[in-house]
Formats: structure tokens, sequence, C-alpha cells
């Protein structure tokens, strides 16, 4: 029966965490896990608006084929929140657009 | 797009047209197009002179559906790579101008005025106000739209009927027949087969091209630009791969990259060779395009004619059949111009050009015929 | 020494992992190439290394069979015989001649720098992806697709909310409802819309496949266990929130699959897990030229494409689950290995193989008649609804582009109306635009299947060119 995390559940005893930020606010991250999930745990679903109409987005299929989920991070636009692990000290930004305005 | 256009001003002329096609709306050529509606490319002579009537009816057009069809009047740039190769440019400019083509001088300055984000250290180019683009396929379903024509699609012509005199009746397809005093074949680069399904000849053969497409950007170039080889490169009958760098931004937000030309039939296979030439080639140009990513990459098929003029015109062979295609890689903005004029033959009003140099029948017959 | 041929395998789920086992046991040399940081595709995903799991087993089935595979492809790397490259997003495989290829990919996550790998010939078990088929709200953030729900939990043990609805159809929503409720979150409801009892007209093919039955039953059960409602006929017909998911409406459906007027329900929640059905990673095969039979990749019982030198299993030759995967990357490692070094294959070396992957995939053939999205579907897009997501292409558009503009299959409308050109290249909403525009789904012709910065494709495959100018 489920203890209440998949961390418990799969008995994960993960290396410390470290800081990333999200739009210069401080937030952790644990080290395997994807900006996608980070962002979770911080309880932010969506991370880009859409080109058109301006509409949040967010994780929608998690394996990198939808593009739904893009991202900045460390100043590279476009980048699938869904497959990039974070490091310490990763910069991500929400963006807008076509992710190469501003 | 020729065909929709013929279909347009034929309709605005107070005929009942029926359109057939054995594909889908802009299912040929025209769904594989750039949108290319140039003057700078052509060196006088009949195309030029029939792309600046084209020019005249697009502009007139866009009043009423531009905003439907990505119409934007954004004119080309056509960039020198060497002093040598601006001298040649500028001499080439000065012998548009005399046909009536607007062709501005742009010094090493004031290119980047134009464009700041070329390559740095080009010598200069020439401005092209009057070249413009359009989304092809989106443009030939308006056109089509607006013509009110009946539009049969998914339907094969099997053959051009003929009364026993000759004289054309109409068409055949599987459903039924269709019948019609006039036919014109807007077939593209498959004019030939429906020329041969009409009992007569037109030697149009394909060339292929690709087109790669890029992530959407923001507005980062402002106009069609391209080296100055692409002038070279269009009127070339060499067989093998000839690419020269041609780039623009779309409405949309993609970068469209061309320009490559093979004669190799209908090979459908994406070539990576092909593919790489494209992307050093506007690479080369704009060197910001490196991190770019390219997102597709589609591939068509021109219809040339063997000496590069497309056939419009009646076919004296074939009373009642009229050819409109063989447009090669400008079939999209020679279109409304090719409409017009077969409208007017349809009308039996003298066109505004003199067709000799587009007869249909100007091609000596092959043997057997 | 005579130098061994060398297969290229191109992902490694269970197809690539048995395919790369099978080869590399019987004389061929192996690079296994793959997008992810450790191997096991999506059926099994691993969690990332650095989170240290010691029981990842928690939120897998079938266990062992995967640490067979894992320990089989840790053996052959350690001898030699077989590469493991993580991390190689392939976007074009070259085709050279019947026995030489050049596998193109790019590294790591941010997909900027090239790799490629010589090889002489190769084997696609590129898998597949999920469909969704679109419905007012579903671009809510917090809306996602059951089997995205999975991967984030099985790959990074992150869960997207607290209180979940899952929905839709298909074998894969019963493990997502109970593995999402066995990490901690709360799933309100299982919504199916295939009837059970169509189940019951198949008892003959239900009768071959026993685990199947039994594996149907440990769920049902454990959805009880976490007081899941199970609600079979039942479609989510619209996602409610503003700026991300709150609530969900279910309604029923009767035997036509239209909407049962009046029987709606609310159900609040964050997070909404569906998906209807899953489709093949068709783009490298296609782009080589490799025949497709509808949306997937043809194969002989071989599992040989009609492309001299190409192979292809798993779900990109149909989808049939893992099981099936298995014993198809099996066959087509086998057949590599006797063609490329010259034997002449004997398939009662493989005979029991070939027998499970026929009963496998009759299952899977009556499965998709079980499993499918309610027939009024498409009654439930409104002209606002968003069709494309990449492009922000609404039903209206779409159905503008059929009625006002004459188009009638799936290309036609991408160039009309632009569904289809984005990020995504048509992989999510094709199956949309094919059921509003009334035609059947047409595989796309994908030439990159990543996209691909200009830089590296000005280079691509320069070095060993010699012919071309």
């Amino acid at each position: 029966m489920s203890s209440g995390s998949p961390q418990d559940l799969a008995e994960a005893r993960p290396e410390p965490a470290f800081t990333v930020t999200l739009d210069g606010r401080e937030i952790e991250a644990v080290p395997g896990q994807t900006v996608a999930a980070a962002l979770w745990a911080a309880g932010v679903t969506s991370w880009r608006t859409t080109r058109v109409g301006g509409t949040p987005r967010g994780v929608f299929c998690g394996i990198g084929v939808c593009y739904d989920c893009l991202v900045t991070v460390n100043d590279r636009p476009n980048q699938r929140a869904c497959l990039v692990p974070l490091h310490p000290g990763d910069a991500i930004r929400t963006q807008e657009g076509t992710g190469h305005d501003g | 797009m020729v065909g929709a256009a013929c279909a347009l001003y034929a309709a605005r002329a107070g005929l009942d047209v029926v359109i057939v096609d054995r594909g889908p709306v802009s299912g040929g050529t025209t769904g594989a197009g750039e949108g290319n509606l140039l003057v700078s490319d052509k060196e006088p002579g009949p195309e030029l002179d029939l792309a600046l009537l084209s020019a005249r009816l697009w502009t007139q057009l866009a009043q009423e559906i531009g905003e439907f069809i990505e119409y934007e009047a954004k004119g080309g740039l056509v960039v020198a790579s060497t002093p040598g190769g601006l001298i040649a440019l500028e001499r080439f400019a000065g012998e548009q101008r005399t046909a009536g083509v607007v062709a501005e001088p742009v010094d090493a300055e004031a290119l980047y005025d134009l464009e700041p984000r070329l390559a740095p250290d080009l010598p200069g180019g020439v401005h092209y106000p009057q070249d413009r683009q359009v989304m092809p396929a989106l443009a030939a379903a308006h056109l089509v739209r607006a013509s009110g024509a009946r539009l049969l699609t998914g339907r094969t012509v099997t053959a051009v009927l003929r009364k026993p005199d000759g004289t054309v009746q109409g068409v055949r397809t599987a459903p039924g027949d269709i019948l019609a005093p006039a036919v014109i074949n807007a077939a593209g680069t498959w004019g030939g087969e429906l020329a041969a399904r009409a009992g007569t000849t037109l030697p149009v053969l394909p060339r292929r091209g690709f087109v790669l497409v890029t992530e959407p950007l923001p507005r980062l170039i402002h106009h069609k630009v391209y080296a100055a080889d692409y002038v070279a490169d269009v009127a070339s009958d060499s067989a093998a791969l000839q690419t020269s760098p041609v780039v623009e931004g779309t409405a949309a937000g993609p970068v469209l990259i061309g320009a490559s030309r093979e004669r190799v039939g209908f090979d459908r296979e994406f070539s990576l060779p092909v593919l790489r030439a494209l992307a050093a080639g506007a690479t080369r140009l704009f060197p910001f395009l490196a991190e770019v990513r390219a997102m597709r990459s589609y591939l068509g098929f021109r219809p040339y004619l063997p000496d590069h003029l497309p056939a419009i015109g009646p076919d004296p062979r074939v009373p009642g059949l009229f050819h409109a295609c063989g447009h090669e890689g400008a079939g999209i903005g020679l279109a409304t111009g090719t409409g017009h004029l077969i409208a007017r033959l349809l009308g039996d009003k003298t066109p505004d050009l003199d067709l000799a140099p587009f007869r249909p029948d100007r091609f000596p017959d092959e043997e057997g015929e | 020494m005579a130098e061994r041929p060398h297969l290229a395998v191109i992902g490694a789920g269970p197809a690539g992992l048995a395919a790369t086992a099978a080869a590399a046991a019987h004389g061929v040399r192996v690079t296994l190439l793959d997008s992810a940081a450790r191997a096991g595709g999506q059926f099994y995903r691993q969690p990332a290394a650095e989170l240290n799991a010691r029981r990842p087993q928690a939120l897998h089935h079938r266990w062992r069979t995967w640490e067979r595979l894992r320990d089989s492809l840790a053996r052959h790397v350690e001898a030699g015989n077989a590469t493991h490259l993580t991390d190689h997003h392939v976007w074009f495989v070259e085709r050279r001649s019947s026995d030489h290829f050049t596998v193109h990919a790019l590294l790591g996550p941010a997909q900027e720098d090239p790799v490629e790998v010589r090889a002489d010939a190769v084997l696609i078990a590129t898998g597949g992806y999920e469909k969704v088929l679109p419905f007012p709200g579903w671009p809510l953030p917090g809306v996602l697709t059951a089997g995205g729900a999975q991967a984030m939990l099985k790959g990074s043990l992150a869960v997207p909310g607290r209180t979940a609805v899952v929905a839709g159809t298909g074998p894969l929503l019963l493990p997502v409802a109970t593995g999402l409720a066995a990490a901690g979150v709360e799933v309100a409801a299982l919504v199916e819309s295939a009837d059970p009892k169509a189940f019951l007209r198949r008892p003959r093919v239900l009768a071959a496949q026993p685990g199947k039955v039994a594996e149907g039953a440990q769920y049902a059960a454990r959805l009880l266990r976490h007081r899941v409602k199970l609600l079979t006929r039942h479609t989510v017909v619209e996602a409610h929130g503003d700026e991300r998911l709150e609530a969900v409406t279910v309604a029923a459906l009767d035997t036509g699959g239209r909407i049962r007027p009046g029987t709606e329900r609310r159900f609040a929640c964050d997070t909404l897990a569906v998906g209807h059905g899953m489709l093949p990673h068709t783009d490298l095969a296609e782009t080589l030229g490799c025949r497709l039979e509808g949306l997937r990749v043809h194969v002989d019982d071989e599992q040989r494409t009609d492309v001299p030198g190409v192979w292809a299993a798993g779900e990109t030759t149909g989808i049939g689950g893992a099981d099936l995967a298995l014993t198809e990357g099996h066959i087509a490692g086998r057949s590599a290995a006797a063609r490329l070094t010259g034997a002449v294959p004997d398939p009662r070396g493989w005979a029991t193989a070939a027998k499970s992957r026929t009963r496998l995939r009759e299952f899977s053939a009556a499965l998709d008649t079980v499993y499918a999205p309610p027939a009024c579907w498409t009654d439930l897009v409104t002209d606002d609804t968003i069709v494309c997501r990449c492009e922000e292409v609404a039903g209206g558009a779409i159905r503008e582009a059929v009625a006002g503009l004459g188009a009638d299959d799936v290309r036609t409308v991408k160039l009309l109306t632009r569904a289809g050109m984005g990020w995504c290249q048509g992989r999510m909403c094709g199956p949309a635009v094919a059921g509003l525009a009334g035609c059947g789904l047409t595989p796309s012709r994908r030439p990159f299947a990543r996209p691909v910065p200009l830089g590296v494709l000005a280079h691509a495959g320069e070095t060993e060119d010699d012919d071309h100018q």
C-alpha cells in the first residue's frame, strides 16, 4: 500500500537537494529531477504561454513528443522541461511567444 | 495555383467553370511551393513581362483576399558576395529597369540597414520593392473559392473528349463525363500527361526542389533575401544539383529556406546532401541561423519546358484545348497573369501580351506522334 | 579474424533490448542508440540514477523481465558485443547502400551537438506515443496524457497534483490509475469509454491470454482498494479551470457512443490523465523508404522491412504492448544476425517467439476493437476547442477548411490552417484532424525525426560523402 509519495514507494534516497531559480525566485530541486518534475514539486504546473493566444502550458505528453512543456533554461529557449535534468544554479525562465522574443 | 487563377478570371469573365483535380486542392506543386511573387529574378523578356502583369493583378487580388493568404509586400533583396558579383548584379538590374522593374542599388552600409543579420563584409546588393510573398496553398484555395467554380477533387481526367471534327467536347472521369467546349490544361508538372490524354504533346518535365522550414521565430529577416547566383541557377540547364540560398521569414513565424533544382524525375526520397547544401547556404547568408532549428522539409516538382518558358494559349492541334502550365519555379507569381490571359482568349479578346513565346506547339513533335 | 557485421539498433525499450540481446548473442556487433539516460523505453522507464531508488520495482510490473533484459545488455556490453549510447536523439537514418547506413543523432537533452554512427544494417525499435483526442479545456495545465503521468512518476518519482481523474480508453489507463493511487494521489475516478462487456464477445482471444485476464482482475482489485470509481461507458466532456485544471465534467455514453443527456457529473481535480490509445513512431522508417501499412511499418515474418538492411520491431510495426515488442525484437535480432553473418536463417530457432507473436497480435487486434474512443468525440469538439495545440488551431478553422475550402485530407487541412505545422509536426493533432475532416489518418512524412539545428544540418553526413558535388 502507498505510504504517501512516490519517493517512499520506490524507497528513493536522493542525493542532497540544491537550488535553482525560476524567474529569479529560488526553488529546490532534487538531483535526477527534470525541470518539469522540480516545477511540479514546487507547485508550478505551467511555465510558458503560447505564441498566438497567450495561454498557459505545462507538461502534456511527458515523454518529449508534444513540445508543450517548452521552457528557457540558462538562456537556451525551447527546452523540453520533461527531458532536461537540473543542475545546481540552473536558471529557469518562463517563456512567451516563440521563446526568442525579448 | 495556375488552374485556380484561370478559374477565377474565367468565372469573372462570365464563364461557367468546373475545376477537376485528381488530388486535393493545392495538392500538386502549389502545396510544395514557397510563395514567390518575384520580378527580381527575371531578365528582360516574355517571362518578365508576364511577371509584371501578374504582379499588378496580385496587388489587386490582395485587396480582396490578402489577409487570408499571408500576402506580404515585403520586397526582395538580392545580395552579392563579391565585388565582381555586385557589378554583374547591378548590370543585370539596369537591364531589368528598362523593362519596368524597380531595382534600387544598395551599398554595403545600406545593406545592413535593410537586413542587420546578414553575414558581415558583403559588398552590397539590389533591392526590389515589387517582390511579394503569399502562402501558396492558401492562395490557391482562396482563389478557387472566390471563383465560385465547381470544384471536383479526387477525380482523375482519363481522357479529353473530342468530337468527330477533332474539337474538344469535355473530359472523361471515372464517375462520369464533364462536357465543355473549352478545356484548360493547368496540370502543372503533369501537363504532359494530360496533353497526351488529349492526343497532343507538351514536353513538361519535373525539376525537383526542396524547402527547409525552421521553428517559429520573431521577424528577424525582413525581405525575401537571396544570393545573386539564384538567377543564374534558374536559367541553368544542368541536371546536377543546383543550390543557391533563398531565405525569408513568414507571417506565421518560420523561416523558409530554398532553393535547389535537380532533374531526377519524380524521385520523392529525401536527400540529405541537398538538405545539407540548403542549410549551408542559408547559414552562410545569415550566420544566426546556425542555432535555429529546422523542423521540417518538403519537396516538390517544378514543371519546366525545354526553353524554361511556360505554355500559355490554345493548342492548334486540338481546338478547344488551352494549355496553362510549365511555369517552372515561378508558377505562383505568374498564375494571375496566366489566368487573366487565358480568360481573355476564352472570351475571344486580345490578350495583353504577345503570346507567341508561350505557344504550346512551339516544340518539335516527338517521333512517332 | 573477420570483423563482425555491425548492427545499429535504435530504441532501448523492450523491442530494442530484446533485439540487441539476440543479435549480440549470435555474432553481430550491436550499437544500441537511445534518447534516454537509461535503457527501458517507456514501458520499463527507470528512475533517474541520482534518485537512488532502492525499490523501483514498486512502480513497475514484470520487473523480472526487465532485470533479465538489463543484465543481458550489461553482459554484452562488458563482453564487447554491444555498445549502449545513451542520450542520443536520432533524427535521420541515411541509407547509402544496402549495407551502409549512417545514423544521425543529436546529443543530450540540449540536442545541439551532432553524432554520426555508421553501421551495416539498422533495426528500428522506436516505439510509440499516446493518442489524445481533443475536448473543451484539454490544453489546461493539469491535463496530461495517461502515459505522461506514468512517465513522470516512473522517471522522476513526480506526481502532477493531489487529486486526479484518469480517463479515455485503453489498457494503459489501469496501471496509470493504480500507479498514481499507490504513489499517494487521490484518484477520484477511472473514466473508460469502452464497454467492458465487449470483452465477453471475444472469449477465444481472452482464453489464449489467461495471464492478461488475470492481470486485468488484479487491476480491478487494486482500483477497489484505492477507492477509485470505475466508470465504464463514460467520457470526459469538458475540463474546467482558469489558469489550470480545477474540475472535469464526465458523462455516460449510450450504445451508439453518444452522450446520454442528463448523466453529466463533475469531479473536482487538479489532474486529468487522459489517453485514447497509442500510435507508432514511424518517421525514421518512412524516410528510409520503408513501406507503411496504415500507420505502422510493414515487416515480413523475419521483421524485415522492404528496404534491404532495415529491420523493425515493437510498437513501430504496430501497437501491441511490451510482450509483443519483446517477441518481435527477439525475432528481428535473430534474423539480422543470421542474414548479416551470411547464414541461412532458421525460423525453427525462434518458433516459440513466432507463436507468441501471432497470439499477441491477435490479442492486440481484439483490444483495438474493444478500446475505441466514443463514436461521438467529434461532437464534443466545439469551434473554439483547440485541436492543434502547437499552432493553436481551433475546431472551427478545421471545419472551415473542410467545408469552405474543399480540404478532405490531413495534409491539405494542414496547409490551409497550419494544424500540424508546429513543433510536434502533427503527432498530437493528426488523429483529431483526420476525424474532423472525415478521412483516414495517413502517416506524415517527417524527414527530421527531431528538430535539427541548421548548423548541424549544414555538415550532416559531409565527411563520408564522396560522389556528391
